[in-house]
């Protein structure tokens, strides 16, 4: 009983520390391994089986991401203005909606990527293609972007609308022309959590975009993203240090990613 | 316009009706066709010779989830005490943004760094291969803390001031305030974040793939190779054909019904709390 109070300190302590040591482990490990293998090759326009570049894979995954985005902002945003805005108070169909939401945001990727394979691949026939990847994916950040765009409508003012609608303004334009631009930062830092999901997604990409090297030449054709091609050289096992490399890449992008939604958080807090 | 935003508002209801009919409706008549009990509780998964017992998978990926929690809860909690009560304020933005960070790490890098950091290091502290059941637990652990602390961290938060001070007051000591009031009173929430870990748990993939050592039997230690359900379908979607793929669309279904289930728990939680 003399040693609980040390014993319960030092708990908390070391578990603080351990979780801390552990992300820096794993960011030093994989950047002072990969660093020094970023060659100039690795940036090729062309991937060859010889320079084994990840441009193409980041130019598609840059593809994804507007595609993904273009397909789920107007959707969660819209949905997400119509259970703030419209929706009456506690219908069932708001209760519906949330549960569903909730439902979306528990499913492992593995599983998204089963779906998209057997209805976009094989049903509507789009094969492996950036498309089916895409509207995959969709579905998929669909429930961050309409949480995240619930909060910041919700946290306008209710002085806002009726200042909106004093000077004689209608609903939709209030929507657009007041309540929308006053929620940008928030929509934006829910944007950015959805752009990291999709960056780091490989499981649900796999059989839907599939594995090609390569530019994507348009929407129906197949490409790699940078997950995917990490996964990829991790499981031919024989090109340790690109995928190093890989990693270093994806990794800075996404503490970009990061910092950006963390200064959008930020801004947030000072608008208010 | 009104009816415009309604009908994207109800594309996640939608989403889920058509996630359900996709899966269940490949999945079952599968199930029918092997037979429910040779397919859920057979031991043997050997393709090629028509066996698709997921019996073994079922196990490793109750086994791994288990392993996670009892790694990743209790740091993560604890991370999550320091975090609320003992965190001073200069250090509490860096260590809250290092616990966001952990959680946007892509699951492909996590898989990179425990085959190339982990592994080796069970393999010279354990022997054999390195890949297994415990490597795989300890990832899973590492995986889960952003979701554990995060919720923890809220629960704590959300117990009154008054807890705690009421104990101190009573001439309790920091620690036996903070463990003994505080903690016991936020334990509904922490218990809301050992669920949703285990969802994530469980549906993890790409980094189990990668620790695992992904055989599909049954393991007699605890560093014995394993494969999840989860590992399954990613190893072998690539190149399976007929039976074979609609078993691994039967083994997503298993996969998707334990989500669903861990959901309904999550769910009653939520109601009980406001209730």
């Amino acid at each position: 009983m003399r040693y609980r109070r040390l014993l319960q300190k030092t708990g908390v302590l070391l578990s603080a520390v351990l979780v801390f040591s552990v992300l820096l482990a794993l960011l030093a490990y994989i950047l002072i391994r990969g660093i020094p293998h970023l060659r100039p090759s690795l940036f090729a326009w062309n991937y060859t089986t010889e320079n084994l570049s990840l441009l193409p894979a980041l130019v598609n995954t840059v593809q994804m991401v507007l595609l993904t985005l273009l397909i789920a902002v107007p959707c969660g945003v819209g949905g997400a203005v119509y259970l703030v805005e419209y929706a009456p108070r506690g219908s069932r169909l708001v209760k519906l909606i949330r549960t569903t939401a909730e439902t979306l945001s528990g499913i492992p990727s593995i599983v998204y990527g089963l779906f998209g394979y057997l209805m976009f691949v094989l049903a509507c026939r789009m094969g492996n293609s950036l498309l089916s990847g895409a509207l995959t994916l969709a579905i998929m950040v669909l429930p961050t972007l309409l949480r995240t765009t619930e909060e910041a409508l919700m946290a306008v003012p209710d002085s806002f609308r009726e200042g909106s609608f004093g000077l004689g303004a209608g609903k939709l334009r209030t929507v657009f022309r007041i309540v929308l631009p006053a929620a940008m930062p928030g929509i934006s830092s829910g944007i950015v959590l959805a752009i990291g999901r999709i960056v780091g997604e490989t499981a649900a990409l796999i059989y839907t975009a599939g594995t090609v090297t390569g530019h994507a030449q348009g929407i129906m054709d197949s490409g790699r993203t940078l997950a995917i091609h990490l996964y990829c050289l991790l499981n031919e096992g024989l090109y340790m240090d690109e995928a190093y490399a890989t990693a270093v890449v994806l990794l800075v992008l996404v503490i970009g990613i990061n910092a950006l939604s963390n200064a959008l958080a930020k801004y947030l807090v000072k608008g208010r | 316009m009104q009816a415009v935003f309604a009908f994207t508002a109800c594309i996640s209801v939608i989403a889920v009706v058509l996630i359900c009919l996709f899966l269940f409706g490949n999945g079952f008549p599968t199930m029918g066709k092997i037979g429910v009990g040779k397919f859920l509780f057979g031991t043997t998964w050997s393709p090629t010779q028509e066996q698709y017992g997921i019996f073994p998978m079922i196990v490793a990926s109750i086994f791994v989830t288990a392993g996670a929690i009892l790694i990743g809860v209790p740091i993560g909690v604890l991370c999550a005490l320091f975090l609320a009560h003992y965190c001073p304020k200069r250090f509490y933005r860096p260590l809250k943004s290092a616990v966001e960070l952990l959680a946007g790490i892509p699951s492909i890098v996590y898989g990179f760094f425990g085959l190339v950091v982990l592994v080796p290091l069970m393999q010279r502290l354990l022997g054999g291969s390195g890949k297994g059941m415990l490597t795989a637990s300890i990832m899973l652990g590492i995986m889960i803390l952003p979701t554990v602390i995060n919720i923890s961290e809220s629960a704590l938060r959300a117990v009154p001031q008054s807890y705690y001070e009421g104990s101190v007051a009573l001439g309790a000591d920091h620690e036996r305030s903070v463990f003994s009031a505080v903690l016991p009173a936020a334990r509904s929430g922490i218990l809301a974040a050992v669920i949703l870990g285990i969802g994530r748990a469980v549906g993890e993939t790409m980094a189990v793939v990668m620790v695992a050592g992904n055989q599909a039997l049954l393991p007699e230690k605890i560093t014995d190779g394993i494969r999840t359900l989860t590992a399954n379908i990613v190893l072998e979607m690539g190149y399976a054909a007929d039976l074979h793929r609609e078993a691994l669309i039967a083994c997503g279904v298993v996969l998707f019904v334990f989500i669903l289930l861990i959901n309904l728990c999550f769910s009653a939680l939520k109601r009980r709390e406001r209730g």
